[in-house]
């Protein structure tokens, strides 16, 4: 034998450990260093991040009136695999459930995940958390998120604050800002200012071992971030006023809109039938909110910028100023009227015949406004009845009739005003003229417009050519915060003294004309009256006016459906929220009972 | 005899402050395994780390006492420890304390002791002593058998405490008997059958067999073709897939369900993440999420909330690995098979064959231990409860391992006195 002894065995040894040493060197080098995963796998075992809920921002009315605040509601949450030796009696009872009702929660709680917790009850009141909060160290297994819910001082004003609910998973999928169970604004303007109410989220890291318990901040908080709380959002609307409003439309469909003219900003804006925005919000939500969408009525929607109403005669005045700018009208033109038997489009007034323009807006005379549209669309100088038409066409959108304001309510609605290639296509072209379209000398036939073009148009008149956009909110965060779009100025392309004639003529419909029966004492008020027919049954009563005559504070358009005439409805409603907004008081009691008291939706 | 001038003159000082790193290191490990808030006064006695220390001044005081007696005392003595120790094994068997699962403890009061630790050293002693015996042949029967015995009596014992881990551990003396001379084609079989074994559970063994005939041909085109090469070929052949087989139906319907499991998620068949899987698991992951550097003395957030099971004691690699991390892990590898060799090469410089075998003996018990524990928290071998030498928690084991490796050192500082 070479090696008796077996002494160079010993080398076969050392390398034997030599090779093991290499190949746990080798292997540690991997998931040490080469393979990630297990760092995240680390992080999955012991980190929990913790979203902080900031409050949403609050919502003021134009005098500083709190409209909109937050309150604490609790969510108590569980997870399913770290309830052990609990009194679930006493748990029922301290959060008013049967055992039935336990045993369902947390098997859907177990269904999502038995290790990460889920909600087990949602929104328990103050006073509910109050009693649970000493006893709930008894619950192993179970804890508490506090999370705030929307609380409305006043019952008013719901369509335009709008509503929160629970980000669905359309708005989880696009955009990461949101988990599960958030809320994110749905309408009004929780929705147009989701943005600024929310605020930023924060997110806290905690450490947790290996049983779920908190162990302690991760470094130090290093990583945590606080919540910001939401933008307050300082709105133009009078609280005082919108109550009013509310009031008098109360047992009628329509809608107000009062803006103030010399900026735009919306004084009052609703639509009726309304409903306590308190009831959506909590617990009780849901249930509420399946009430109110089947209703037949509609409460949910919001007329002031959904509903889209043939203007009517108030739409008698656009064709006025437009006949005016173009020449084919001046306030000298006479027209005669046969009444009943006048052809194409009878008249119901009886006045003097022939009349000059004040007189026919004072009287709103039908056949007179038909002469001033076939005046405008048959001017020479246009060349062709298409022509014309477009020019009508371009001054009315410069009102900012038939198309979105692009105002900050979500959902509103363009109405309509036809481009001359609809009536191409509907009788081909140079197959139409004026007597096709006569229709929209009195704002009948294809024009509607939302009551808040309506109101805008009173706001035009009552600047005499111009106007901004109507919007609710003055400021966002802090006084003087504004929204640039809301500060430019929109001037139309009908001169000032054609608008001063119209004023004028407005002025003589509250003094002596279709609405005189409820002219104020003291403020000088310039209004039109309108009746439109409409599919649904009764005329419309509608009326817009503004007031004072000169420098106007306020701009309003009033709709009740199927009320009948303008005159009736529409023009006392309105008169008595401008003497509200201007005077403060309301004198005229009797006519203000009448209203209140005038109930359509029972008569139905 | 020649008179010794100074009972510290010849000790090797590398071997014995090796060993003081290492307590060193494996005490601070333990406290930052068990390290919270709360509770991290270090000689605070009602943690594990309190009562580590008191475990390392006894060890320390044990060395001291091993390095002032007479050299020759556990040479002499080395068959009555054995016997002794095995005494202790029977004791334990009729009336030991049950702690997870084995029933390996003799209770002293608050401390209890694993007399298994023990015969370990007794029969490094045991076997170096009769090994080393001048008329020893490997060659002959009767020289294999008994070392056999000697080994096979404490193992079995141990393995009927329950203790597997343990027990297994005694095949490390394999090392000693292939440096005194067993055929090195005995250990390689036994490469080849633990390999083929391995991969027959990985694989269908009709797969693990289809490759062995494989091989048999391409090996019969390499070999010289004649009669008694073919027929040790096919020989071989019928012997391997019959092995294949057996351990393929072995495995199917003799081992146990949770038996079966251990070794499928070892060798990765079966992902069972909650159940036998959770540990290598989590210890994989306290390891691998501690980088290149690691996160911090006491900053594991893996181990210090207890997301690794047996932290201090069997997974204590699992807290080295997370907080000092490859960095750390290398170092501590390093030293482990730098004391490794050094015990061979001290072993190699003796004159008297029972110390040296006595060291081959301590070098594959530590050797082993390090091989499966580490092995173990990384992956690599399957989950076989034995602590890490000189770093898991436990009186016993450090006990056991300080008296192994200075009852060494005192026989190497003696290494110039006759024989």
């Amino acid at each position: 034998m070479k090696n008796p002894y077996f002494a160079n065995r010993q080398y076969i040894i050392i390398g034997t450990f030599l090779l093991v040493g290499l190949i746990f060197i080798l292997r540690l080098f991997y998931i040490q260093i080469i393979d990630k995963s297990y760092s995240l796998s680390a992080n999955n075992n012991v980190l929990r991040y913790v979203t902080q809920y900031p409050g949403r921002g609050l919502i003021y009315d134009r005098k500083g009136k709190l409209l909109v605040y937050n309150e604490a509601v609790y969510d108590l949450m569980v997870t399913p695999n770290q309830v052990k030796n609990i009194d679930t009696m006493e748990l029922c009872r301290l959060i008013g459930i049967d055992y039935d009702g336990f045993i369902e929660r947390i098997e859907k709680a177990r269904v999502y995940s038995p290790y990460k917790a889920s909600p087990f009850e949602k929104q328990i009141s103050k006073e509910a958390y109050g009693y649970l909060e000493e006893k709930l160290y008894r619950f192993q297994g179970f804890f508490v998120l506090p999370r705030t819910i929307r609380q409305y001082p006043y019952p008013i004003a719901a369509h335009t604050l709008g509503y929160i609910g629970e980000a669905t998973q359309g708005v989880l999928d696009k955009d990461s800002y949101y988990k599960p169970g958030d809320y994110i604004g749905i309408s009004g303007m929780e929705k147009s200012y989701e943005k600024e109410l929310r605020g930023q989220k924060g997110m806290k890291i905690r450490m947790v071992d290996v049983f779920n318990r908190e162990m302690g901040s991760f470094q130090n908080g290093k990583y945590d971030t606080t919540a910001v709380m939401g933008e307050n959002l300082y709105t133009s609307l009078d609280a005082d006023l919108q109550t009013y409003g509310e009031l008098l439309m109360k047992g009628k469909r329509g809608s107000i809109v009062a803006i103030d003219p010399s900026n735009g900003e919306i004084l009052a804006f609703l639509s009726s039938p309304t409903y306590d925005p308190n009831l959506l919000i909590g617990r009780v939500r849901g249930e509420n909110y399946t009430k109110l969408n089947e209703d037949p009525l509609n409460p949910l929607i919001n007329r002031a910028i959904m509903g889209q109403y043939p203007p009517g005669s108030t739409f008698k005045i656009v064709n006025d100023l437009i006949g005016l700018q173009e020449g084919t009208l001046t306030p000298e033109t006479y027209y005669s009227c046969q009444g009943p038997t006048t052809s194409p489009i009878k008249c119901t007034h009886h006045h003097v015949s022939p009349l000059d323009l004040k007189e026919a807006i004072k009287q709103s005379c039908n056949p007179y406004h038909w002469q001033v549209f076939r005046a405008i669309l048959q001017k020479r100088s246009s060349g062709s009845i298409k022509n014309a038409y477009d020019a009508w066409y371009r001054h009315v959108k410069s009102m900012g009739l038939g198309a979105k304001f692009g105002s900050d309510l979500p959902f509103e609605l363009s109405g309509n005003i036809p481009p001359s290639s609809r009536y191409d296509k509907m009788y081909g072209k140079g197959h139409w003229n004026a007597m096709t379209v006569r229709s929209l000398s009195i704002g009948q036939g294809e024009i509607l417009l939302t009551p808040i073009q309506l109101a805008n148009l009173a706001v035009i008149i009552a600047n005499r050519g111009f106007y901004y956009t109507p919007h609710l909110v003055r400021w966002v965060g802090k006084k003087g915060n504004f929204v640039p779009r809301f500060r430019e100025k929109h001037i139309t392309t009908i001169d000032r003294k054609n608008y001063e004639i119209i004023a004028e003529a407005m002025f003589q419909v509250v003094e002596h004309g279709t609405a005189a029966w409820y002219k104020l004492d003291s403020i000088p008020m310039c209004g039109k009256t309108g009746t439109a027919q409409n599919p649904h049954g009764r005329d419309h009563s509608l009326f817009i006016a503004f007031a004072p005559k000169d420098n106007p504070k306020i701009a309003i358009s009033v709709i009740v459906e199927n009320a009948g005439f303008g005159a009736t409805w529409a023009v006392p409603i309105a008169s008595l929220m401008i003497e509200k907004y201007l005077t403060g008081k309301v004198k005229r009691k009797d006519v203000e009972q009448r209203m209140i008291d005038f109930n359509l939706l029972s008569v139905k | 005899m020649r008179e010794q001038k100074n009972t510290f003159a010849n000790i090797d000082w590398i071997l014995v402050l090796m060993y003081l790193v290492l307590v060193l290191m494996g005490m601070a490990n333990i406290y930052a395994a068990v390290y919270n808030e709360a509770h991290n006064n270090l000689f605070d006695i009602s943690q594990s780390y309190g009562k580590q220390l008191i475990w390392i001044a006894i060890s320390f005081v044990i060395a001291l006492f091993l390095l002032i007696i007479d050299a020759k005392f556990f040479s002499q003595f080395a068959y009555l420890i054995y016997i002794v120790c095995i005494f202790m094994l029977l004791v334990v068997l009729g009336m030991g304390h049950v702690i997870s699962g084995s029933r390996s403890w003799i209770k002293i009061g608050s401390f209890a002791l694993q007399p298994a630790e023990f015969a370990k050293f007794a029969t490094c002693l045991a076997l170096a002593k009769y090994l080393s015996s001048p008329d020893t042949n490997l060659k002959h029967f009767r020289d294999k058998a008994i070392p056999m015995i000697i080994l096979l009596i404490p193992m079995l014992m141990i393995f009927l405490q329950n203790d597997t881990g343990s027990a297994l551990v005694f095949f490390a003396f394999a090392l000693v008997m292939y440096r005194k001379g067993l055929s090195g084609k005995l250990l390689l079989i036994g490469v080849i059958v633990t390999i083929l074994f391995l991969t027959t559970l990985l694989f269908d063994a009709l797969i693990v067999a289809g490759v062995i005939a494989g091989i048999a041909l391409v090996l019969l085109f390499f070999i010289r073709r004649n009669r008694k090469n073919i027929l040790s070929l096919v020989g071989l052949l019928v012997l391997t897939v019959g092995f294949v087989f057996t351990v393929n139906y072995a495995f199917n319907n003799i081992l146990e369900l949770h038996q079966k499991t251990r070794i499928n998620v070892l060798l990765g068949k079966e992902i069972d993440l909650k159940g036998a899987g959770y540990n290598v698991n989590q210890s994989k992951i306290a390891i691998g999420s501690g980088g290149l550097i690691g996160k911090g003395y006491l900053n594991g957030t893996q181990t210090k909330y207890n997301f690794v099971p047996e932290q201090s004691t069997d997974f204590i690699f699992c807290t080295i690995g997370e907080e000092w991390g490859f960095a750390g892990s290398l170092a501590v590898i390093a030293l482990f098979i730098s004391l490794f060799i050094r015990l061979i090469i001290v072993a190699e410089r003796q004159r008297s064959e029972f110390s040296r075998l006595y060291g081959y003996g301590v070098a594959s018990i530590l050797f082993f231990h390090f091989l499966v524990n580490i092995g173990m928290t990384i992956g690599l071998a399957p989950v076989i409860g034995i602590p890490l030498p000189f770093f898991s928690y436990g009186g016993s084991s450090l006990l056991a391992f300080t008296l192994l490796l200075f009852v060494f050192i005192k026989q190497d500082s003696g290494r110039m006195q006759l024989v």
